[in-house]
């Protein structure tokens, strides 16, 4: 691919406006709450789109439209089942919490329904989690450029790294949260054009749908198995996922969607950010209508352009080999680009890759500082100092974040499986933190010793379940079976939500047993932390269309819709 | 916070229309070729354009607005 001096102008118009966004926001961070919280003053609809663009990192683009190619449109249950129930929930019922308790940060939420030890825990093991989520993001961007356009592996980390540093250490969240408004338009329009050339290419939805069959039956499964996300879902073995809907709905659908979705700081914090309750409450459902519609554009690529490879349109797209002959899915998206777009458009889209590459980073930074300075600086390494130095504490982290990231982007360019490990560990870390919050939240018994080892206790039996069990041709490894496999799964997916399912119980009732043999505390230190003590957060001033639970309603009924429209 | 976030998305689409316009009015229509013969820079780039005067223009009434009604506060006061 190559580009011409308009793709180079527009790469850097955006770079000027990333860069100016943070300079002009430096003024107004005056005090910490201003750079950690933005002060909380940000409207529902900005906060809204910045909770959806957060999580939106190139990963995302690049995974989704790679899984789109492998399983075809089953993969929105990624989205339809995998993250709108639990937007839902987190705005209508968990939010009232998080932004009435005044919390901080979700960790500082665990200390103050909890104790310090629980906050401890998820405060650090998150702390490390986003920092080297953002290296592997860097590095996945940094190996996408050299191979795509030539370019120069520490030429495109260090720049990435130094602009992200530059807008975060000089406006803070909000900083971070208006470039992701910026990014989710830019992805947004910048990918659409993509999408229609690709399927007026492939003969519109009707012709896809032919060429997807022939894609099915190839792969040995029935005609529709790439465009219909229910219908081949009964057994395991007649979708190209490898998964059974029960697994799927419980593992996905509940535990690791509620999980992130709700108990995730780096998304929570936009939410935290608004400038009232109704819109903290509001932030995930605003996100959510665009959510439930994002399949459209970064599955149906992947679907195209599979069906392409197999039956050739008139422009004679085809995906590229790997070095072993399977398809090399993960360049559905940059394929693409350089195949339909011309210069021009082609900066555009370029700039909305590397835009998304630059949201997920941003993301996981100002996560970090805010965790970091609050949750462990501020708890555990110095206590009592004045704003000015948690202010001037929180730009240092975000420089030492970025640079530890940036550090970690480099191990992983020489110890691969050292990534494939961390990320083991980080889902083991995550599977059974949504039953730890929904006790709390909801049944005023749990108590803090409780919380702790029903957490300790989940993800011990996610580590445990991951090291019995295989998955259909793999290999014991980071693949699991360490102990030996007492269960073979038909694949990876199967194996990583079972996991989830068994932490997540696990952790639910070693968290009750032990709740239920410690002290339980005084019922008036929990109003405001647990649903049955706080009063309900008053709507009557509110319009139907302000209302949370409306919202909710709507949004939930215009899921299900899509579902019955893609069955 | 002080800074209207429609006004750099805004801007920034506007330019890019601009840009796009332009050179899909200019550049040599054989690359048009690989986007199925259509002309993208100049029609994309002229809904980049509109989209980007609008938000100008939201940003815009709502500044406008907020003047007023800081004007008729005093006044009040």
């Amino acid at each position: 691919m190559t580009l011409s001096a308009i793709d180079w102008i527009i790469m850097l118009v955006y770079f000027v406006f990333v860069l100016g966004i943070g300079f002009m926001l430096r003024r107004y961070m005056k005090t910490s709450t201003d750079f950690f919280l933005s002060g909380r003053s940000i409207p529902a609809w900005i906060t809204g789109l910045a909770f959806l663009s957060a999580n939106l990192g190139a990963q995302e683009v690049i995974g989704m439209a790679a899984s789109g190619a492998k399983y075809g449109i089953a993969t929105s249950h990624f989205y339809w089942v995998g993250a709108i129930p639990a937007m839902v929930f987190v705005g209508v019922f968990m939010m009232p919490f998080y932004y009435g308790s005044r919390a901080r940060s979700v960790p500082e939420y665990l200390k103050l329904r909890f104790d310090e030890k629980t906050r401890g825990l998820n405060a650090i093991s998150f702390a490390t989690m986003t920092i080297f989520s953002s290296g592997i993001s860097m590095y996945a961007m940094g190996l996408l450029l050299q191979t795509l356009l030539g370019w120069d592996f520490n030429f495109s980390v260090l720049v990435s790294a130094v602009i992200v540093l530059i807008y975060i250490f000089l406006g803070g969240l909000t900083s971070a949260i208006y470039n992701e408004v910026l990014q989710f338009f830019l992805i947004v329009l910048g990918f659409l054009p993509l999408v229609f050339l690709g399927l007026k290419d492939a003969g519109g939805w009707s012709g896809l749908q032919a060429r997807l069959g022939v894609v099915a039956t190839q792969h040995g499964f029935g005609s529709g198995a790439w465009s219909h996300s229910w219908q081949y879902m009964g057994s395991a073995s007649s979708n190209p996922m490898g998964v059974e809907w029960f697994g799927m709905v419980m593992g996905l659908g509940f535990v690791l969607s509620f999980g992130y979705w709700c108990t995730d700081f780096l998304v929570v914090q936009r939410a935290m950010a608004a400038n009232s309750m109704s819109a903290a409450r509001r932030t995930p459902l605003i996100a959510a209508v665009p959510k439930m519609f994002f399949p459209f554009l970064v599955i149906l690529p992947g679907m195209i352009a599979i069906a392409l490879t197999y039956q050739a349109g008139g422009s004679g797209f085809t995906l590229p080999a790997k070095p072993d002959g399977s398809l090399n899915y993960d360049m559905v998206i940059p394929m693409m680009l350089g195949h339909y777009f011309p210069s021009g458009l082609l900066g555009v889209g370029l700039t909305a890759l590397l835009a998304s590459f630059m949201s997920g980073m941003a993301g996981n930074v100002t996560a970090f500082n805010t965790v970091w300075t609050y949750d462990i600086y501020q708890s555990y390494i110095k206590r009592g100092a004045s704003d000015r130095h948690y202010l001037m504490m929180g730009r240092m982290a975000t420089v030492f974040g970025i640079a530890v990231s940036v550090a970690a982007a480099y191990v992983a360019t020489r110890f691969n499986n050292i990534m494939d490990m961390l990320q083991l560990v980080f889902a083991f870390v995550n599977a059974p933190l949504f039953a730890t919050f929904l006790l709390g939240m909801f049944w005023k018994r749990a108590t803090g010793h409780g919380a702790f080892l029903g957490l300790l206790s989940g993800m011990l039996a996610a580590a445990i379940h991951h090291e019995l069990t295989l998955p259909m041709h793999a290999v014991a490894g980071v693949k699991g079976g360490w102990f030996g496999a007492t269960h073979i799964y038909p694949s990876e997916m199967a194996q990583n939500f079972w996991t989830a399912i068994f932490a997540w119980t696990t952790c639910f009732v070693v968290t009750i047993l032990v709740s239920l043999a410690t002290r339980a505390r005084e019922e008036k230190e929990l109003v405001g932390l647990v649903y049955s003590l706080t009063e309900r957060p008053k709507e009557e001033r509110l319009s139907w269309y302000q209302r949370p639970a409306i919202l909710g309603m709507i949004v939930l009924l215009m899921t299900l819709a899509l579902n019955i429209i893609f069955w | 916070m002080g800074l209207d976030i429609r006004l750099p998305i805004g801007a920034m689409f506007t330019v890019f229309g601009l840009l796009l316009v332009i050179y899909g009015a200019v550049s040599d229509k054989s690359i048009y070729q690989r986007s199925l013969g259509m002309n993208v820079n100049l029609e994309w780039g002229a809904a980049l354009l509109i989209f980007g005067v609008v938000m100008l223009l939201l940003a815009r009434r709502s500044s406008a607005k907020s003047d007023d009604s800081e004007h008729s506060g005093n006044h009040k006061n």
